[in-house]
């Protein structure tokens, strides 16, 4: 139904002459809902938002913003008539005008005196700053304003070019919080381009990882964190431990033990998450793994604790994450469980 | 264009008169004086504007704030100001070396504010590092220190270069013949033009030549590598050698601002005990303010376009368009000037000398100063606001409108202001291009010098190294925040 899609991507390629940087991209985006689209540095991630932004052509494919086709099939719709909301990275407000002139800056010249200006400012948390200059603002209050300059003309679809890379580290987590909040208020369908999958685990209802200008895998955060394709979107999604396996009739024997895994037999790696391997006293579970610690990592909230399994290759160290109080010393000798499902991946 | 029309100008009368002309043994004689004077007030102003600019950035020199300041006052004091006072004191300096101490003496801030803008965004820590690595401070200030200022004082080599090649005022008063003075007197004296087109079109290819030499020259700067804030650099401390410095400091200050402002003040008492003629001052002072701020507003209305493209849609086209402006600065005003008659005269009869013909001669002058200024203006407004506002909806031309330029508008200024001091300066283009009796200060003092009426020149003077030094502080001010090769580009003037 391409009605209940804000945006919706179809084989789009887009780059530069002899250098394309997306391949054949298909995402969609259901009308009220955050899509973060994760990727590393050079995996295409500004283009695709450039693109969809109309400031990049593309050279096959389709792009639709609530079901209007804006890109694509001989049709190029200019940036300023496709109803994209627009948050940069550092806010980019107009140093020139008010708070009130930056928000009313898409509005036109009737809307500027209603009440819209008012209705975004109080969504985003900022009501009474109108007469403000952006000067006078702090990181996170700049980049709201930048959120409710982008929803005042009621965008189509609002896209978020990591918008918090630019603040300090406690205040992200909050502005994150507030711009999420004044999203789903606003009922607005959102794009949020970023490189932190910590950002795009947390607050986004949909997640697509990006790598070499490809989708490599998009669905709900927890689907991806738990069941990602390969390895390497794994890895790319949070810390993961990653053993050498091979697998037989469905069950994949590693240096921690056999997993019931689905597949095809032969060899290939095994991923869990460090949060899956729990420390216990050695001689626990009869005949399960023994290993050593060689490092404690201290967090606060939790422990990371890095050990060196018996029986797997020298100088191979696995990650346990525990919230466990329970100091273990360096050199100790513990016991190794594991607990939920693995994934095994052919090589 | 008005370039084109000068060569075809040089050939109007066949090869075998242009090479004629070319093999004068004048034209070489002319030719060394011109390079050589260039060439000797160069070396002068590279090496005191990177001394001054050392002293007052990293030393420890007593005033070195206030010293700063004045130092680049004479930046204000036009050539023809600072030969007049010269010749009216001291009449035996007439020649090569008065002719090179009065250019050497107003031009070496060219060098000096680059170069001192250089040394202050230098990072500190790569001669920190030099140190450590068991440089003596006479080998960090060669291998370091010079690397990271060369580029800026090339280029400021090459603004005194070009402003010698092309300066009219202060040789023609100090009678030492260069190309320039040659062009006008065989403009004026002859009906065969011809000799003074092809003077100018060699004058030309010398200012390319001097151009080009400077961009091979130029190199690399020794950059910091890396990321992060630099290092404010340590300051040096003189130590007995203290008043040494001071001295010639002092010296520099006493030849470039001490001379004109003695000179002036004697003048003007002279000169008021005859009656100073005020109406004709003040008419004088309004005709130049109406001049220079008509050509202040069309050269920046022109230069706005070309601006916003150059700092915005790089590509050939545009670059081209830019280097076409900036090649302007490279031009003599006396050959735009002969350019424009030459075109006026045989294609636009009824405008030779009418003001919007000297108009078009100032916009191709200035324009450079002016595309510059509007350049950097737009470059330091943030490409992403232009999206995020045609993301809200409004096209190209309204987002240009909205954003861009209101951000751009203290440059735009800046450029305007520029221009307008530049413009009220000139003289050579205005020498030629103006309408009969459209007299500017700066043609009644020329005028009045050249019959050797020293005190009735001095008001005219006066007036304008008031005119000149006020804008000039402002400008100083604004110019401050950026540290840019650029911005010294922009405090540049014609002759």
């Amino acid at each position: 139904m391409t009605s209940s899609s804000a945006l919706r991507v179809r084989g789009v390629v887009a780059g530069y002459p002899g250098h394309p940087v997306l391949h054949d991209v298909h995402l969609d985006v259901p009308v009220g809902s955050l899509l973060a689209v994760l990727g590393g540095s050079g995996s295409g991630k500004t283009t695709f938002l450039r693109t969809i932004a109309g400031f990049h052509p593309v050279e096959a494919g389709t792009v639709e913003l609530a079901g209007r086709l804006v890109a694509g099939d001989g049709v190029d719709v200019p940036a300023e008539r496709r109803r994209v909301g627009l948050v940069p990275q550092d806010g980019a407000l107009f140093g020139h005008l008010t708070v009130a002139g930056n928000v009313a800056f898409g509005l036109d010249r009737a809307a500027r005196r209603g009440p819209r200006v008012g209705e975004v400012l109080e969504l985003v948390g900022l009501a009474g700053f109108e007469r403000r200059m952006p000067a006078e603002l702090s990181g996170g209050q700049q980049q709201r304003v930048a959120l409710a300059r982008a929803l005042a003309p009621r965008p189509a679809l609002v896209l978020l070019d990591e918008p918090f890379t630019a603040l300090d580290a406690g205040l992200r987590a909050e502005v994150r919080e507030q711009v999420r909040a004044a999203l789903r208020a606003a009922g607005a369908s959102a794009v949020l381009v970023t490189h932190d999958q910590q950002e795009a685990l947390g607050c986004a209802d949909l997640v697509a990882v990006l790598r070499d200008g490809r989708v490599v895998q998009s669905g709900p955060p927890r689907t991806l964190y738990d069941e990602p394709v390969d390895v390497g979107v794994g890895t790319f999604l949070g810390e993961a431990v990653v053993l050498p396996a091979t697998a037989r009739a469905g069950c994949a024997a590693t240096v921690l033990g056999r997993f019931p895994v689905s597949g095809a037999d032969g060899p290939g790696h095994v991923l869990l998450r460090p949060e899956q391997l729990r420390i216990g006293p050695p001689g626990d579970a009869p005949s399960g793994p023994v290993a050593t610690v060689a490092e404690v990592v201290f967090h606060g909230h939790d422990t990371t604790v890095l050990l060196a399994l018996d029986g797997a290759r020298d100088g191979m160290l696995v990650r346990c994450r525990t919230a466990d109080r329970n100091t273990h010393g360096v050199g100790e000798r513990v016991g190794v469980a594991v607990r939920g499902d693995a994934r095994f991946y052919p090589a | 264009m008005p370039l084109v029309y000068l060569v075809v100008r040089a050939l109007d009368s066949g090869f075998p008169a242009f090479f004629t002309v070319l093999t004068r043994p004048r034209t070489a004689e002319l030719l060394a004086r011109s390079a050589g004077l260039a060439a000797a007030v160069t070396a002068a102003c590279v090496v005191v504007g990177v001394l001054a600019a050392w002293l007052v950035v990293r030393t420890n020199l007593p005033g070195r704030r206030p010293a700063a300041v004045l130092l680049a006052l004479p930046l204000a004091v036009p050539s023809y100001v600072a030969g007049f006072t010269w010749i009216s004191e001291a009449p035996a300096t007439a020649g090569f070396w008065g002719a090179f101490g009065v250019l050497a003496s107003v031009s070496y801030p060219y060098v000096m504010l680059p170069v001192a803008a250089a040394l202050r965004a230098a990072d500190g820590g790569l001669e920190e590092v030099a140190r450590s690595l068991g440089y003596g401070r006479a080998r960090v200030f060669a291998g370091v220190t010079l690397r990271q200022v060369w580029p800026a004082a090339t280029a400021g080599g090459l603004l005194v270069a070009l402003y010698v090649l092309s300066d009219f005022g202060a040789v023609s008063l100090m009678r030492y013949d260069t190309f320039t003075l040659g062009i006008y007197t065989s403009y004026r004296g002859t009906f065969n033009r011809t000799p003074a087109a092809v003077l100018g079109c060699v004058l030309v290819a010398l200012a390319a030549l001097v151009t080009w030499v400077e961009a091979r020259a130029r190199g690399r700067a020794a950059r910091r590598v890396g990321r992060g804030v630099g290092r404010a650099p340590a300051v040096v401390r003189l130590g007995w050698t203290r008043p040494f410095w001071a001295a010639g400091t002092l010296a520099v200050l006493a030849v470039s601002l001490g001379v004109p402002a003695y000179s002036l003040t004697h003048w003007m008492v002279v000169g008021s005990s005859l009656g100073v003629d005020l109406p004709d001052l003040a008419a004088a002072a309004a005709v130049t303010l109406q001049v220079a701020g008509l050509g202040a507003v069309v050269t920046t209305l022109l230069a706005v376009p070309v601006g916003v493209l150059a700092a915005r849609h790089r590509g050939w086209g545009t670059a081209a368009l830019e280097n076409a402006a900036y090649a302007g600065h490279a031009l003599p005003g006396i050959t735009v000037g002969l350019a424009l008659v030459f075109l006026g005269a045989r294609l636009l009869p009824g405008l030779y000398q009418q003001v919007p013909l000297l108009l078009a001669g100032y916009a191709v002058l200035f324009l450079p100063l002016a595309v510059g200024a509007v350049r950097t203006a737009v470059a330091a407004a943030p490409p992403e606001l232009e999206e995020v506002s045609r993301s809200l909806g409004r096209g190209r031309a309204a987002t240009t409108a909205a954003v861009t330029l209101p951000l751009a508008a203290p440059g735009l200024a800046a450029g305007a202001a520029l221009v307008f001091l530049t413009i009220a300066k000139e003289l050579p283009v205005t020498l030629m291009l103006r309408p009969t009796g459209v007299d500017t200060l700066a043609v009644r003092l020329w005028s009045h010098t050249g019959a050797g009426q020293f005190a009735a020149a001095a008001p005219y003077a006066i007036a304008l190294v008031i005119l000149a030094a006020v804008p000039a502080l402002v400008l100083n001010r604004v110019l401050r925040g950026s540290t840019t090769l650029r911005s010294a580009d922009n405090s540049g003037g014609g002759p």
